[in-house]
């Protein structure tokens, strides 16, 4: 073996030389944790298909078209304007502009803030009418743990999410966070996101008509 | 600069979108929650329905991840490594739902 190839076998991608997939620690650790968490939530979802499925009893047309229908399309694009600004506080923080990433940081904070306010008046909404995690009016008392469990879990995130931002947007405006941990904060929100596209049509749509 | 630092700087912080490709991505992202809320108000078979939004669905995932998360614009290696193993251990876990159409009848029968 030459000197020259060995020092490519050592340096190479494969070889610890380097990063094979190109991106910093931070950055891989968050894909992971994103990872283990998809297969939470869709163990969840498929557990909320099976039992639908399988009780004959389950709750039907439970969500008018007000306020169930209006305020969770309405969650939707507010949580989908906060991950068009959660990608310009991204796209700032690679310009090296702090005053806008941490600005476009608030916004998204903001969106996260509105969509937990509509969600929990949702949340009141369904109360009233009756419905408990071990109960409700209508059928099989599961709805209410699974309704509650899922969307819970999800609004824990979106919690957890605005927190994290928060300590980023400090950070980064203040100089003691990188570019990259604006961008890794990002993968995190985006990922609360596009959960909630899987929830909305599999909770809410589909109990208008069924 | 430490090592981690000079990786960030030249692999972690790289971006291939422009503001008018994020704002094409939000519209189509807005429309298709707009034409699934449509879908839900027409009468269609459950399972097709199910079957429709759920498509739908995947679509957004797919726009969100390859735009939004950047995975369009990583290395094909990394895209290599979550994507196929995410979509096996999903498809794994439908494996059970056969068992919920047979509890169905059998609850249906007493």
């Amino acid at each position: 073996m030459t000197e020259a190839h060995s020092e490519a076998v050592v340096t190479g991608p494969w070889s610890g030389g380097g990063s094979p997939y190109a991106i910093g620690h931070k950055k891989l650790g968050m894909w992971l944790f994103i990872l283990s968490d998809v297969m939470t939530f869709t163990a969840l979802l498929m557990a909320y298909s099976y039992s639908r499925i399988s009780n004959p009893d389950w709750p039907a047309h439970v969500f008018p078209i007000f306020p169930a229908i209006i305020f969770s399309t309405t969650m939707t694009v507010v949580l989908l304007a906060s991950s068009l600004t959660m990608v310009m506080a991204v796209a700032a923080a690679h310009r090296k502009d702090r005053g806008s990433a941490v600005k476009w940081l608030l916004a998204t904070m903001a969106g996260g803030l509105i969509f937990c306010v509509l969600h929990v008046m949702e949340w009141f909404h369904l109360i009233e009418e009756g419905v408990r995690p071990f109960t409700n009016p209508w059928g099989s008392p599961l709805f209410g743990a699974a309704f509650f469990g899922i969307t819970g879990l999800h609004m824990t995130h979106v919690l957890c999410g605005v927190i994290y931002l928060g300590i980023v947007a400090f950070g980064y405006g203040t100089s003691r966070f990188k570019d990259e941990d604006v961008e890794v904060s990002g993968l995190y929100w985006h990922f609360v996101d596009l959960v909630w596209m899987f929830v909305f049509p599999m909770i809410y749509l589909m109990s208008v008509k069924y | 600069m430490d090592a981690h630092e000079e990786m960030a700087a030249s692999y972690g912080t790289h971006h291939g979108g422009s503001n008018k490709l994020y704002m094409t991505v939000w519209f189509s992202l807005v429309g298709l929650t707009l034409a699934e809320v449509y879908l839900a108000y027409l009468h269609f078979d459950p399972v097709a329905m199910l079957l429709m939004l759920i498509g739908l669905s995947i679509l957004k995932a797919g726009l969100i991840v390859a735009y939004f998360m950047h995975l369009r614009f990583e290395k094909l290696g990394l895209v290599l490594t979550l994507v196929p193993a995410t979509i096996f251990c999903i498809g794994m876990m439908t494996v059970i739902f056969p068992d919920s159409v047979r509890l169905m009848h059998v609850r249906l029968m007493h």
